[in-house]
């Protein structure tokens, strides 16, 4: 009987982000696909507050919130560390973690709007990028240092889920010239191996996202469940 | 041990994420020199916006020289590093996620619904406003009656992150109820909080710390009104 259970979606990059973690530390987990449109009444007793995926559940314990999971995953299985153990560093990681979640939703709202909405998402966007190229990665490979760390996977839906917004949106945000570390960082996680082989199929992904689009455009109107 | 000088705090003496700074090193009785920001509704400091070049804000803790940023992140860098005193953090990895979690609430959900009291335009919103605020105070008490388990505190017997991280809010909290002439924190739908608050207010930890309700209501009707006359007509 598997103890880890993860409730999530495999276009989510929260999902993923769980995924990523467990799966560097080696933890066995039963992977549980959620409907979003429809969820699980497991997750609405998990999760009362937000209802959300994902949610981890660890001997019928559940933790939500992607990167409260990942702190908890560090602290319960300690191989492969995720976070550093100097405080100063571990507090400059978790300041990151606070920057890839306060202002990751502007790229979202850019995602499901238009006109000047659309506009004032995209220059915030911009602007949070410029931040991270200036002041966060530095000279090194990864926000972790040699190795990725628990930054590099708050960070980790720029190396795909970016991309795809970027295309169906008709947006360029991250352009190689302007944020030369962080193009090059989104090349240097893909290649980890863990994350490589824990990406969602780019397609699929693209299809999905077209459709959220749509609807999110169109949703004035009428929506599905 | 640590000397005053190696520890610093920049702030303000009305923000409540600055006292969650100020709480946590007078729970591990480290002393600190209070760097007040003196013209902060107007310019900041030179020393803050090195400190902080991101967001600019406050509250930063200096300890030798290097700057921590965010006031939940400073709470647990201080909570790593003075390890012989009393943990601020639970010990149980799944007990430190849940108090993680509401910390989260409370600064994602609860404190902008605070603010939006303020900020309400008509009756009709205002009441909106307050009964959402009241709502969440309501699932608060039930995490306060789950996570305390009888004990005075979120964190057990002494002050722990999640009362650090709701408590810094009470002088405010008292301030709203003053101002608008309700009441939040009610003894009928959250009377473990009700009792919480006091206990809070009365740690020696909190004592210094936590601003007079008259003298923070002075400074928010002040602080209102000139964001009342910055707002785009």
């Amino acid at each position: 009987m598997v103890d880890v259970k993860l409730h999530g979606a495999w276009a989510s990059p929260f999902s993923c982000r769980v995924v990523w973690a467990l799966k560097l530390k080696g933890i066995p987990y039963e992977n549980i696909e959620e409907d979003l449109p429809n969820k699980s009444k497991l997750i609405l007793q998990y999760n009362p507050i937000h209802k959300k995926i994902p949610v981890l559940v660890h001997g019928r314990k559940p933790i939500c919130e992607s990167t409260i999971i990942i702190e908890y995953i560090d602290e319960t299985w300690p191989q492969n560390p995720l976070l550093p153990s100097d405080p100063y560093q571990r507090a400059l990681a978790r300041f990151w973690v606070k920057f890839a979640e306060d202002k990751g939703f502007a790229v979202w709202t850019l995602f499901r709007s238009s006109g000047e909405e659309q506009e004032k998402a995209k220059n915030e966007s911009l602007e949070s990028l410029r931040t991270i190229e200036e002041h966060g990665l530095g000279n090194k490979k990864f926000f972790g240092g040699e190795e990725i760390g628990i930054v590099d996977i708050a960070f980790g839906w720029m190396s795909l889920w970016l991309g795809i917004i970027e295309e169906i949106v008709g947006v360029k945000l991250l352009e190689a010239h302007l944020f030369p570390r962080l193009y090059a960082w989104t090349k240097n996680f893909k290649e980890v191996p863990v994350i490589k082989q824990n990406l969602p199929d780019c397609h699929e992904l693209l299809l999905l996202f077209k459709g959220v689009r749509e609807q999110a455009l169109g949703s004035s109107s009428s929506s599905s469940s | 041990m640590s000397e005053s000088r190696d520890v610093k705090v920049l702030g303000v003496w009305a923000s409540p994420f600055v006292m969650r700074a100020r709480i946590a090193l007078n729970l591990k009785q480290v002393s600190y020199d209070f760097l007040q920001e003196t013209s902060f509704l107007t310019e900041k400091s030179e020393l803050l916006l090195k400190s902080n070049p991101i967001h600019k804000k406050v509250p930063v803790l200096i300890h030798n020289e290097k700057p921590i940023c965010e006031s939940l992140v400073i709470v647990e860098y201080i909570d790593d590093v003075w390890t012989s005193a009393p943990s601020i953090f639970p010990c149980h990895p799944h007990d430190r996620a849940i108090a993680r979690f509401w910390a989260a609430y409370i600064d994602e959900k609860w404190f902008p619904s605070m603010k939006g009291i303020s900020t309400a335009q008509g009756k009709g919103a205002k009441k909106a406003a307050i009964d959402q605020v009241i709502e969440g105070l309501v699932l608060l008490e039930e995490a306060f009656v789950k996570s305390s388990k009888g004990k005075p505190f979120f964190g057990g017997e002494q002050i722990g992150y999640l009362d650090i991280a709701l408590g810094c809010f009470l002088a405010w909290l008292r301030v709203s109820e003053k101002m608008h002439g309700v009441k939040l924190l009610d003894q009928a739908k959250t009377p473990g909080l009700v009792k919480w608050a006091e206990r809070f207010c009365e740690d020696p930890a909190v004592k210094g710390v936590m601003p007079e309700t008259d003298k923070l209501l002075e400074f928010a009707k002040i602080l209102f009104a000139k964001m009342r006359a910055n707002l785009p007509k």
